[in-house]
């Protein structure tokens, strides 16, 4: 475990220092309680990626970087009662894709770097159980791991300008889906219909930390039965 | 209890501070991309610090007022006037009923933020009232302001920036004002400070004495989520790709085709690329300016320093806000 600035008013807690899907997760989440049950003064708000958990402060309010480094050092140690699962176990949604053509400009460039035909990358990209290990980068996109490692592919040199809404994409050895329009760098192979991100629902994002997500493929026409 | 929209100029939007709370799920913290000077012209206006106001970009913006308010703007080489009379930058100005206020950006591109007494009233959407602008929420109606848009104007508190006598006296605009540097931030050719990144050891020892000595560039495909540079390439000794992880405004990041990239506060919550650097908070005002085609200089300043910067501007702004209120009515 190591603590990082993250330029003057923030700061990096690395929980782990290499992502294992079957561990990783917990332990970031475990962390995020932890840090969010000491009360330090200045603390703005936690954003936990992987392994890591962005803690966003105000310098002004706040002790200095050794202060808040030491505070949290002393939480992680502190044990606290394990989270209780969710009602109904965890949650598992599933995220209907349309892989044909027109959705999936990038993949070309997946079957070239992996060796895999289209239909074998589909077959596999939608058989895998994914979970959430976080949700960043733009409202309620779903930052997946349990990519099956064979299609892992490097994100793109230059990254896009414009990547439509509901894209579901590769970036190394991550997988995602975008919640809108946006500028990005990874793949894209797919798109969903569903909505990720809705200010006027209670819960604005549909994933969460934690979640387990499936793809499911679908055709052209449900696409856009689903989409009306 | 209103202003209309009589021109809207070019991407003018409604900003507070910006909204915290939703980096877990990916929400921005946006807000006015210099929060310090909205702070500054709503501290004129005698409001609170998350009043919301308007930032303005590019051409002109004209706004009709249908009572009397106390208005102040901050940050890049406008033009603003009531009616024919000129408001200077960080200075309180007053508004009568009727009287038209005009924002002219500069030619060479830039930024302002205007504050109105009262603040704007659009609804709070996730614990804020700025605009998202790519995820369309918040502000007014999740979008830029267009020409006809009537904004509504909150209640006045319980006080007021300049006292009848003084409204009298000084008709357009009131003598006091804030310290020059707070008021104007449009300077070109600038020298803007950072830190080191968490990644900067994963740099040759070339990229990281060219970040800091060389001249970058902003190009043209800049917006409010970064500011995109050319310049030398920075190259990295350790190309593997990273697990993405928080970023903030003010990170300087590095996509594999080597240009560095200046996050503004737009940016993603968390992203993949190096971070190779962060300027500090005190000089976001200056990379809110950048413009395409500034020069941008970089130089490093140790984290202690960057702290301490901050922590004496947020003194100084503590006394500027007590000053202001022996004009408070």
């Amino acid at each position: 475990m190591r603590i990082e600035p993250l330029g003057d008013s923030a700061l990096i807690v690395r929980v782990a220092d290499h992502f294992d899907p079957e561990t990783s997760s917990n332990a970031v989440l475990a962390a995020v309680r932890q840090i969010e049950a000491v009360a330090m003064s200045g603390v703005i708000e936690l954003a936990p990626a992987y392994t890591t958990i962005g803690v966003f402060f105000d310098p002004a309010r706040s002790g200095s970087f050794g202060e808040l480094k030491a505070t949290i050092e002393h939480a992680l140690q502190t044990s606290l009662e394990p989270a209780r699962p969710r009602a109904g176990g965890e949650t598992v949604i599933e995220v209907p894709v349309c892989y044909e053509d027109e959705f999936a400009p990038d993949l070309n460039d997946v079957e070239q770097h992996t060796g895999l035909s289209q239909d074998e990358i589909i077959r596999r990209h939608s058989d895998a159980t994914y979970r959430v290990a976080c949700v960043g980068f733009t409202p309620g996109f779903p930052y997946l791991s349990g990519l099956p490692s064979e299609l892992a592919t490097p994100r793109r040199a230059s990254p896009r300008k414009e990547i439509p809404v509901g894209a579901v994409a590769i970036g190394g050895t991550q997988t995602g889906i975008y919640p809108r329009k946006s500028p990005g760098g990874w793949n894209i192979i797919g798109r969903t219909p569903l909505r990720l991100f809705d200010v006027q629902r209670e819960s604005p994002a549909l994933f969460h930390a934690g979640d387990q997500v499936r793809f499911r493929q679908i055709s052209r026409s449900e696409f856009e039965k689903s989409l009306a | 209890m209103s202003v209309v929209v009589r021109s809207a100029g070019f991407l003018t939007s409604v900003q507070d501070l910006g909204r915290t709370g939703f980096r877990q799920s990916g929400v921005s913290v946006g807000g006015a991309l210099d929060s310090h000077a909205l702070r500054v012209a709503n501290a004129l206006v005698a409001n609170d610090d998350t009043a919301a106001g308007i930032e303005a970009t590019l051409g002109t913006v004209r706004l009709h007022f249908d009572d009397e308010r106390v208005v102040a703007w901050c940050g890049g080489a406008f033009a603003v006037r009531i009616n024919d009379d000129e408001l200077p930058p960080g200075h309180t100005g007053f508004v009568e009923s009727g009287d038209e206020l005009t924002m002219t950006a500069p030619d060479t591109g830039g930024r302002a933020w205007l504050a109105i007494s009262g603040g704007i009233d659009v609804p709070l959407i996730l614990g804020s009232r700025s605009t998202d602008l790519r995820g369309s929420f918040g502000g007014h109606g999740g979008r830029a302001l267009r020409d006809g848009d009537e904004l509504s104007l909150d209640k006045e508190r319980s006080r007021r920036c300049g006292t009848d006598e003084e409204r009298r006296r000084f008709q357009t605009a009131a003598p006091w004002g804030a310290p020059a540097t707070w008021a104007t931030t449009g300077n070109r050719n600038v020298l803007v400070r950072i830190v080191r990144g968490a990644h900067w050891d994963r740099f040759t020892p070339e990229a990281q004495s060219s970040l800091v000595t060389n001249s970058f560039s902003v190009t043209s495909d800049s917006d409010r989520m970064g500011a995109r540079l050319d310049g030398p390439e920075l190259e990295r000794i350790d190309a593997t790709d990273l697990l993405s992880e928080a970023v903030a405004p003010g990170t300087v990041q590095v996509p594999p085709n080597g240009k560095p990239i200046l996050l503004l506060g737009d940016c993603q919550t968390i992203g993949g690329y190096p971070k190779i650097a962060h300027v500090i908070t005190v000089d976001l005002p200056i990379a809110a300016q950048l413009w395409p085609g500034d020069p941008v200089r970089f130089h490093e300043v140790s984290l202690a320093e960057a702290q301490d910067l901050l922590r004496e501007r947020e003194e100084d702004f503590a006394r500027f806000r007590v000053g202001l209120s022996l004009h408070f009515e």
